[in-house]
Formats: C-alpha cells, structure tokens, sequence
C-alpha cells in the first residue's frame, strides 16, 4: 500500500496554505508532518481524511480497497477527542468500534491504560486521559491509515510511550502513519514532511 | 450490533441524560400552551375553536428548540468529522440521527397533546384528532429541520437562523396540521384528506431531508 500526493494545494479562507506538495508514504512507514503554527499541519490531515477538498492535486492510494474513498480506511484523531461527556468511558468507546465496525473495546480500553475508568462518565477525564480514549479508537478497528493531529499532545510521558509502542506495533503490521508532530518521535522509519509556512514548493527530506 | 443501531442508540442515549435537552421541548410546549388561555381569557368557547391552531404552533416552536444539538454538538466535540469518515453513507447516518431525535423530541409532544388539551377546552374527539395529526406530522418539521441544522453546523449559535431558514418550510405543515384538526372539530372537510397529506409531507421530508442535509453538510466541508 502507498499513499501518494501528487502537486497537492490547499486554500483556505482565499489563503494558501500549501501548493506543490509531494509525498509517497509506503506501509510500514511513518510521515512526520512537522512547520510551524498556521504551516497547513492539520489542514493536510484533513485533506487526507476527505474532511476538507483540495484546491489542486490529487491523492491517490495504491494498493487499497477500491471500493473505499482514502478516508473511509484512515482512522483520524484530531484536536477534538470526539467524545461524550455524558457517556461513560467504556460507553463512548463502544460507540466508535461499533460505528467503525469494530468489536473489541475492552481490550482497547486497558491497552491505553483507561480501564479501571471504563464506567466512569468521560465528563470527568483530564485532558491526556480524554487523549487516551481517543487513541483507544485506533485500536478498536483496523485501518491501514492513521492520520494522527498531535496526537502526543496532552499525553504524560507514559502516555507517550504507550503512543509510541501502538504506533510502532501498527507499522510493523503494515499499517502507514502520517502525523502532524511538533517534538520528535522516537519511531524508525520515518519520513519528515517540513511545511514551511511560506506558499512554496516543499520538499521532503529524510529524518537524519 | 451494526452500525446504525449504535448510532441510534447512542443518540437515544445521550438525549435523555444531562444536558441532552429531551425533554426541554415538552416543558417548552406545556409552558406556551399553559400561558395562552391567562392571554386570550376565561372564553371557553373561543379557547376550544383556536385550540388545535394553538398546539400545532406550540408544536412547531417546541421543535425549533432542540435542532442545535442534533449536528451542531457532533461538530463541536470533533464526532462529526468521524461520522464523515465512516463507512456508513452520510445520508443513513444523517436519517438514524434524525428519527433518533424525533423519537425525543417529536414523540413527547404527541404524548402531552392530549393532556394540554384540557387546558385549552377541546373535545376529547377534537383532542385525538389534534394527537394524531400532530403524530403524523412531527416527523415533517424534525425532518425539514434537520435540513436547517445542516446549513448552520459550522455556525456558533446559529439557532435563530437555523429557526429563519427552517419555519417558512414548516408552513405547509402547520396549515396542514391545523386543517385536519379543524376539520375533525367542525367539519364541513373530510378529516382524512388534510390527514393524508400530512403523511405525505412527512414521508416527503423524510427523503428529500436526509439528501439536502448530507448535501448541505459535504458542501459545508472546511
């Protein structure tokens, strides 16, 4: 599987974000989205997702389902955690495996360590444990794309651990993982893409 | 379970707990309805002739209240996007979550019709015939609704334009509504034929409304 952009733009607001922006991410690999505040980080995300359109270009997924738009096999987790403070923990991660056409929330739920809060209402969640139950939805199905919008934010250091070992388990079981990072990730295999801000061409450059 | 059961289920759920406003509605339509005869005075006779206009308006804006929360809340908190992103069509999505929200906020309304009205003096004839005419036409304003709240997900606090763009769509149910009503009260009209509209326009809304908001909401995308 190979996810490919080809000369892809991004207005918004009559703005450009981005123009002429190229990458390949193959499975197995991660693409760190990395440039400053307002550089199109989450914008591109949502490109992928099929949330927002692109002004120009295209993306084109080789060797996935066929049937399926790019953003129906991503998983994506934003800066909104998607979840209901009036359900319990248990109750609102239920909800996304089932919608997503999962099954297996319990094990999800223990596996970023929110299991003893599963009946809990996630009113009362801080915002790394609300982090946490979001990351859990990647578990719960598998998609071979996750597009991951500073998905370290608000996570302690062992949460950041724990987003490292799912990370580096869904890449080895040839899943691709393009997020949008301000700090390093200690994850092999990573490609950084650098937006620069500036509406000029990009280019991609290896992590050294 | 599939998918659209848990969708409707959770909608189910989350109306009814805190802050899910299902009943905010009914307590809307009762308080309207319980003001209107210290308005209009103690003129039984007057209060039992306006009656089914006065409940069909009740209805109406009791409706209105609660369409904010049927996309906008999904939007806020980041849900929306995923339900995008599902496998599921937006329009199926877009369908469940409306008769969710119909089944907490339109049914209530048919439920306290009858009791509302004693306060205004009607028949107990006059009463069932309001009920079902409300029953068979919430389904159009919950519908037609959900066309509005679509066009404002991205606005915050857009609840009056969502009402500005929404009640002159509702007004062929409104007339529809009170006609049958009135024609079971007083004639000279067949009750059936207004009623068989109303089913109409609801089953009308309940087609065209899921495919103009699923519309509404991937144009909208940014």
């Amino acid at each position: 599987m190979r996810l490919r952009a080809v000369d892809l733009a991004c207005i918004r607001a009559g703005r450009v974000v981005f123009e002429g922006l190229q990458f390949a991410v193959s499975n197995g690999e991660m693409l760190a989205v990395t440039g400053p505040n307002g550089a199109g980080k989450s914008s591109l995300l949502r490109l992928i997702a099929g949330l927002l359109r692109p002004a120009r270009g295209r993306l084109m997924l080789d060797g996935g389902d066929k049937e399926l738009s790019i953003g129906e096999q991503a998983h994506y987790v934003g800066h909104q955690d998607a979840c209901k403070p009036s359900l319990s923990v248990g109750e609102n991660l239920a909800f996304w495996s089932g919608m997503l056409g999962g099954a297996d929330a319990a094990s999800a739920l223990a596996r970023v360590g929110l299991h003893a809060l599963a009946r809990l209402p996630a009113l009362y969640l801080s915002a790394g444990q609300r982090r946490r139950l979001a990351l859990a939805r990647l578990l719960t199905v598998r998609r071979p794309i996750w597009l991951l919008d500073e998905p370290a934010s608000a996570l302690d250091s062992a949460g950041q651990g724990m987003l490292c070992d799912i990370i580096r388990a869904h890449l080895a079981d040839g899943g691709l993982v393009i997020a949008a990072l301000h700090g390093a990730m200690d994850i092999a295999a990573t490609q950084e893409l650098r937006l620069s801000g500036a509406p000029t061409i990009m280019e991609l450059e290896p992590v050294p | 379970m599939s998918a659209v059961t848990e969708l409707f289920i959770r909608d189910l759920r989350l109306a009814v707990r805190v802050g899910g406003g299902a009943l905010m509605g009914v307590v809307f339509f009762l308080v309207l309805v319980a003001l209107i005869p210290f308005a209009i005075g103690p003129d039984l006779a007057l209060l039992a002739r306006i009656g089914p206009a006065i409940l069909w308006l009740g209805a109406l804006l009791a409706t209105l209240l609660g369409f904010d929360r049927l996309l906008t809340a999904d939007h806020e908190d980041g849900s929306l996007d995923l339900i995008l992103m599902a496998r599921m069509p937006v329009e199926i999505a877009i369908m469940v979550k409306a008769l969710a929200h119909w089944l907490t906020t339109g049914l209530p309304l048919v439920v306290v019709a009858p009791l509302l009205g004693i306060l205004l003096n009607l028949e107990p004839q006059a009463t069932g015939a309001v009920a079902l005419t409300l029953l068979a036409g919430t389904p159009a304003l919950t519908f037609i609704g959900t066309i509005g709240a679509a066009l404002t997900v991205a606005l915050r606090r857009g609840g009056l334009l969502l009402a500005i763009l929404v009640l002159p769509l509702n007004i062929p149910v409104l007339i529809f509504g009170v006609a049958a009503s009135n024609a079971a009260l007083v004639g000279p009209m067949p009750f059936g034929t207004p009623l068989t509209i109303l089913c109409a326009l609801s089953l009308m809304s309940a087609v065209i409304g899921p495919f103009a908001a699923a519309l509404a909401l991937r144009q909208g995308l940014d």
